[in-house]
């Protein structure tokens, strides 16, 4: 039998919110996250890396969540789905989702947000073949991923011209 | 039409949460004072259990209790909802299924013992120090094999592994039809086995409160009642009054959440016994050996034609893998939802099926996404296009030329079920124009140019949905009735909620719904909710699957909407002093006709609730009706799919590259939710045929046992989609409605294998199974350049 494991001081920033918590050794970020930080929006798909139903940004770089200790991530930026939408109300990639119908059963789509969020902020006009690359990490059950390839697009597009816009001005 | 009504393609009301991770999932759930589950399973497909020593799993940090089959063997065995009689008309095996093993282990993942600690990890680790004495004991994986009678048996009270052998229609008389024949073309398949894999797992939460006696249970549910009905009733007999099911937000189902699990009645049970509520949550390890399986059919098949390519008779031969217990629909999948179905869309006058259902060491098999109607449809349309080969016939020519007529509906199949609607020419010729056939002979001859085998394949189909007439099903077996209800409450100031029986798990019921009362009471959609998913807000219900929320959960809430009209109209009569004759109820307004007297729905509502000059012999306050729909027939949805493919020869590499789908599903309510719902059935379909396979190796471990192995369809292996409807309406529901879910993953398959037969026809591949892997099909074409060696 495993001996209870160590536990560990960790200094984390959350969508923009710093906590301070002792956490197990062998804790995961994903459990770390739901349970210790009631961000629930994070899911577990598959516990080995291979559904992308718990993808967060670590210091902007994609991440499997539920691969990652929470011990490692001592001063580390995680953001989840939670933080993608602002004051200003949903984030453009989120707000395709809907318009798109990206989504039904809404399990896999915290993972898919976060993964085209990411995208996005690397490739500004991506082509089909380049998101349905970029999301072939996670996996939907519901959609058959067409809905969800014309979401990040479109969100691509408006995003475009929102940077146009701002430089504009 | 309204832009929120019917034929809209309203945004879903449900996204808001999903989108910002504030849905309610199970696992999301936390109650007070909560403690962990975790289940020792069996490591081993078939053992003798000689002794388990649980002292040190009892002592570990933080566990609370340790239980085993021991400890449940007095509760009842999870029950099959369906019982089949064997040709004499005797009933079918139904070994006890039980909660916690009792003294054999039948498949791995057979739940050996429940571990109840402080936290998950603890009762994790807890579990490891149980001693599982194991007698391991030969085990069968191949149906073949199982039923020999010298081999393994999985049930000591189950000879030769039989659990039914079961036949429609008259063997002696089809042979008849054989006589006649010009042709017979015969086909040996399999319907490969699949693990529906729903992206959330399986969990749990079991609760009992002491001061009232209640117990509470959180599930991963498609039908919060029907699991209500068989924990309460056959397993923990628990009064139903004292015991509330809710299944919140389910993160897909596709079939596999119908069934009730041993874990929920764990839970469930354990909860006053350990004095707190209990979680479990199926990590994907354990949802692959512990979710029922899909599919796992092998069959013979002889098709008879005259000289002109006109089917005469056909008869099948199955067996159908049941796993190592009868999970709750598992029985009538081969029979009452596949054999009734062999008739596909076409004239066959003279059909038999024989099923022989077979138990093995592997988990349960039951119903996936399209149940029993895919396993029809893929022996059926390979078998046509199979002909068509054999005889050098067009694919379109023979179909065409066995359809039923348009103008022959209602039809009566000669396998039980009567068709009332369809137009099968009109789907097909929506998916030629679709897919360009009359430009595939260019495409493939360029195609050929890069190196590549390009093919073309076909599937017409028809399947029965809007599950189900009772008295229909209650003559075949089973063991429930298959209505709906709905609960249509006015509150005072004119919004509405809707408490359905029907459960949504992606299927955006919130949305569609609503907009069936949006248009009928001609109020906003966001003065609209549905409640679904709780046994103590919604009345009863059935629940989702086999396609029919909407036929069969829509029409009980236009039932209850009828009754509220009804009685607004007599409110309104009342107040404008009118005949309740000449109330006219259209746009959310009340008018007495003949007059320019109106009265807004709101303003009815209201007067509901302050009845102050009721005349209460007569009328009643409030404004509040409940509706049960029991369906008259089936729903028929049909229609026809078109796959292209291009194969490269030299790797054995399938590439989809144009999926076309024209589906009749009746009525439209909102077009955006159906081509959702269509596009996850294709790639469940395309999933199926060219990748998902799960494999059983002959010691009964599961090989396919993580994402790793078990293939799933990601966003790179599909194409886009070309999507259609046509519509001949539903001739026995108010709306039209036939119903979308899986006609997908119902019609995709053998459009896709006809496909990939077609491509490499031209070098001498006659045949390949499913998942067409790129190992088969390069092992197919090696096989077809050198026969000899093949052998």
């Amino acid at each position: 039998m495993n001996t209870p494991s160590k536990r560990t001081q960790i200094s984390i920033t959350v969508n923009g919110k710093t906590y301070s918590r002792d956490v197990e050794a062998r804790r995961t970020l994903a459990d770390f996250l739901r349970e210790d930080l009631g961000l629930t929006g994070t899911h577990i798909g598959c516990e080995h890396g291979a559904c992308g139903a718990c993808t967060v940004t670590v210091d902007g770089m994609l991440a499997r969540s539920c691969l990652t200790l929470a011990s490692q991530m001592d001063g580390c930026e995680i953001r989840t789905v939670e933080g993608l939408s602002g004051p200003n109300g949903l984030h453009p990639i989120q707000a395709a989702f809907k318009e798109h119908h990206a989504l039904q059963c809404g399990y896999c789509t915290p993972g898919f947000l976060v993964t085209a969020a990411a995208m996005l902020e690397e490739t500004q006009d991506p082509t089909e073949g380049q998101v349905r690359d970029w999301l072939s990490g996670n996996i939907c059950r519901c959609t058959g991923y067409q809905f969800i390839v014309d979401a990040v697009l479109s969100a691509a597009e408006t995003m475009r011209s929102e940077t146009e816009e701002r430089d504009a001005s | 039409m309204s832009d929120t009504g019917i034929g809209a393609s309203v945004k879903r009301k449900e996204d808001q949460r999903f989108l910002t991770g504030r849905g309610n999932y199970t696992d999301d759930i936390d109650r007070p004072n909560q403690t962990y589950a975790y289940i020792l399973r069996s490591p081993m497909a078939h053992a003798r259990i000689k002794g388990l020593n649980i002292d040190a799993a009892k002592a570990a940090p933080g566990v609370l209790a340790v239980f085993t089959g021991a400890d449940t063997a007095g509760l009842g065995g999870i029950p099959c909802g369906w019982g089949v009689n064997n040709k004499d008309g005797s009933p079918m095996n139904e070994p006890k299924h039980p909660v916690l093993a009792e003294g054999k282990v039948r498949h791995v993942g057979d739940p050996v013992a429940l571990v109840v600690a402080e936290t998950y990890a603890q009762a994790k680790d807890a579990a490891e120090a149980i001693e599982m004495d194991l007698e391991e004991l030969p085990a069968v994986v191949n149906m073949e094999k199982a039923i020999a009678g010298s081999g393994p048996q999985v049930h000591d009270d189950a000879p030769s592994n039989l659990c039914y052998d079961w036949e429609l229609g008259d063997e002696a008389e089809v042979d008849g039809a054989f006589k006649d024949a010009a042709h017979v073309v015969s086909i040996d398949i399999t319907n490969n086995r699949l693990v529906p894999n729903a992206m959330e797992p399986r969990a749990a939460i079991g609760e009992f409160d002491k001061a009232t006696g209640e117990y509470t249970l959180y599930t991963t549910s498609q039908n919060p009642h029907v699991i209500r009905l068989l924990m309460g009733a056959f397993v923990l007999q628990l009064p139903e009054h004292k015991l509330r099911v809710v299944a919140p937000d389910v993160g897909g189902g596709f079939g596999s959440k119908i069934y009730h699990y041993a874990e929920e009645a764990m839970v469930t049970w354990a909860a006053p016994r350990v004095g707190r509520p209990i979680k479990w949550v199926a990590e994907r390890a354990e949802s692959f050996i512990s979710d029922a399986h899909g599919r796992d059919h092998i069959t013979h098949a002889d098709l008879a034609l005259d000289k002109e390519g006109k089917f005469l008779g056909l008869k099948v031969y199955t067996k159908a893998n049941m796993g190592a217990y009868l999970s709750t629909f598992s029985t009538c999948v081969p029979t009452y939802l596949h054999s009734t179905l062999l008739a596909g869309v076409y004239t066959t006058p003279k059909i038999y099926s024989e099923v022989k259902a077979i138990f093995t060491n592997t988990v349960p098999v039951d119903a996936y996404r399209g149940a029993g109607r895919p396993e029809a449809t893929y022996l059926l349309e390979r078998l046509v296009s199979k002909a068509a080969w054999e005889l050098g016939m067009d694919q379109v020519e023979i179909r065409r030329k066995n359809f039923i007529p348009k103008d022959a509906f209602p039809y009566q199949t000669p396998v039980a079920l009567q068709y009332d609607s369809g137009d099968y020419d009109a789907t097909l010729d929506k998916a030629l124009e679709l897919a360009d056939y009359a430009g595939f002979p260019a495409r493939k001859a360029e195609a050929a140019k890069r190196g590549k085998l390009r093919g073309i394949g076909f599937s017409t189909y028809v399947e029965a949905c809007g599950i189900a007439p009772s008295a229909v099903v209650g003559s075949l077996g089973a063991r429930a009735g298959l209505f709906e209800s709905a609960n249509v409450r006015v509150h005072p100031t004119g919004s509405v909620s809707i408490f359905t029986g029907s459960h949504s798990h992606g299927q955006g019921h919130e949305t569609t719904f609503a907009q069936l009362v949006s248009d009928t009471l001609g109020i906003p959609l966001e003065n609209v909710d549905i409640v679904h998913g709780d046994t103590n807000k919604v009345a009863f219900g059935m629940g989702t699957y086999g396609s029919r929320s909407l036929a069969v959960g829509g029409e009980a809430i236009m039932k209850a909407l009828g009754k509220v009209t009804d009685k607004a109209k007599k409110i309104a009569a009342h107040i404008m002093e009118a005949s309740e004759a000449d109330i006219e109820f259209k746009d959310g307004k009340f008018t007495v006709s003949g007059t320019d007297k109106e009265m807004a729905f709101g303003e009815i509502a209201l007067a509901a609730y302050v009845p102050h000059n009721f005349p209460h012999d007569q009328l009643e306050p409030g404004l509040e009706e409940q509706a049960f729909y029991d369906p008259m027939n089936f729903t028929f949805p049909g229609g026809c799919h078109i796959c292209e493919v291009e194969v490269d020869p030299d790797t054995g590499v399938v590439e989809v590259v144009n999926m076309t789908a024209a589906d009749d599903v009746g009525r439209v309510i909102n077009p955006m939710i159906v081509e959702g719902q269509i596009h996850g059935g294709l790639a469940q379909g395309i999933g199926q045929a060219l990748l998902e396979q799960c494999i059983y190796d002959e010691d009964g471990q599961l090989v396919t046992g993580s994402y790793m192995d078990y293939c799933m369809p990601r966003a790179d292996n599909l194409p886009d989609f070309k999507a259609a409807t046509t519509e001949t309406l539903c001739a026995h529901n108010s709306l039209g409605v036939k119903g979308c879910g899986e006609v997908g993953a119902i019609g995709s398959p053998p459009s896709v294998i006809n496909a990939v037969i077609d491509a490499l026809r031209e070098r001498g591949v006659t045949d390949i199974s499913m998942p067409a892997t790129p190992q088969k099909v390069w092992q197919a074409l090696r096989a077809a350049e050198m026969p000899a060696a093949a052998e």
